[in-house]
């Protein structure tokens, strides 16, 4: 168990996260996957581009904005470039194969109660895991 | 009134994955080393709160006809436990586990954590734009 344990303040960071979900959908209709929302958002230009740049734009203004009221942000020591761009790569190419990631699938997919989120945040938790290990096994953690 | 209200769901988006504690990948790895023998359940915590409010939150909003600003809701359709499904979450779990970030932190780590988050997203613009330059059937 780390020293930074925060149980409270991640239930409710988790809140405002499924409180940000459920005004997109009872506002706008739309589901909150950040992924699809990325992918949406580099298409062609029109109307459905316009609202996914606006929640993006939101999003990159998120943790600004808790900075500026006094809040902590981590900053953050990522592995070695080549790395960062391969997990970029892999992030990008299985988020649009799968249809979805965390937020997608495993926030608004499960609070639909979807077998297809269900499996498919079962699969990406393992696979991240097991990842984890071998980069561990390998001595590169 | 669809980009007002997309732009402020992004921000409370933001702000909730800062106050989570999930912006920092060290914590979102910590979670997924179950061997590591210092097992962080924070993700685990910000997970049941996501899903608690948004299963309450959905279910009000599925009794209105329609949301305010649109004529219908737009719902995932497919219902298929496939290959491209099971494949697709395998492939972002690999580069999840890779680094620590997910889309959502990483978009939202722009404007603060430094070029290599930037690269992160940039790199994951890159996956997106192949598998769209893949003809449909070689899309598993």
């Amino acid at each position: 168990m780390t020293a930074d344990f925060t149980p409270l303040t991640s239930l409710l960071g988790g809140g405002l996260i499924g409180l940000a979900a459920t005004l997109l959908l009872l506002l706008n209709g739309r589901i909150a996957g950040i992924s699809g929302i990325m992918a949406g958002a580099i298409a062609a230009p029109g109307p459905e581009r316009d609202w996914r740049t606006a929640f993006l734009v939101g999003l990159i203004f998120g943790p600004v904005t808790f900075a500026f009221f006094g809040g902590t942000l981590p900053q953050p020591v990522l592995p070695a470039l080549p790395i960062v761009v391969v997990a970029g790569l892999l992030v990008g190419f299985g988020t649009r194969l799968g249809g979805g990631c965390t937020s997608g699938h495993g926030v608004c997919g499960l609070a639909r109660l979807s077998p297809r989120s269900l499996a498919a945040t079962a699969t990406f938790v393992v696979a991240a895991m097991a990842t984890v290990f071998l980069v561990r096994l390998l001595g590169g953690g | 009134m669809k980009i007002a209200s997309a732009a402020i769901s992004g921000l409370l988006f933001g702000i909730g994955l800062a106050l989570s504690g999930m912006l920092d990948p060290v914590r979102v790895l910590g979670f997924l080393d179950i061997a590591g023998g210092a097992w962080d359940p924070t993700l685990v915590f910000v997970l049941a709160g996501a899903v608690g409010v948004t299963a309450v939150g959905y279910g009000l909003a599925g009794r209105r006809a329609a949301p305010i600003y649109d004529e219908r809701f737009h719902l995932p359709e497919a219902t298929a436990l496939d290959l491209r499904l099971l494949g697709g979450a395998t492939v972002f779990g690999v580069g999840w586990g890779l680094v620590g970030y997910c889309p959502g932190p990483a978009i939202a780590s722009i404007g603060f954590a430094g070029t290599s988050a930037a690269i992160f997203c940039l790199a994951m613009v890159g996956g997106m734009i192949l598998h769209r330059a893949l003809p449909e059937t070689a899309r598993i």
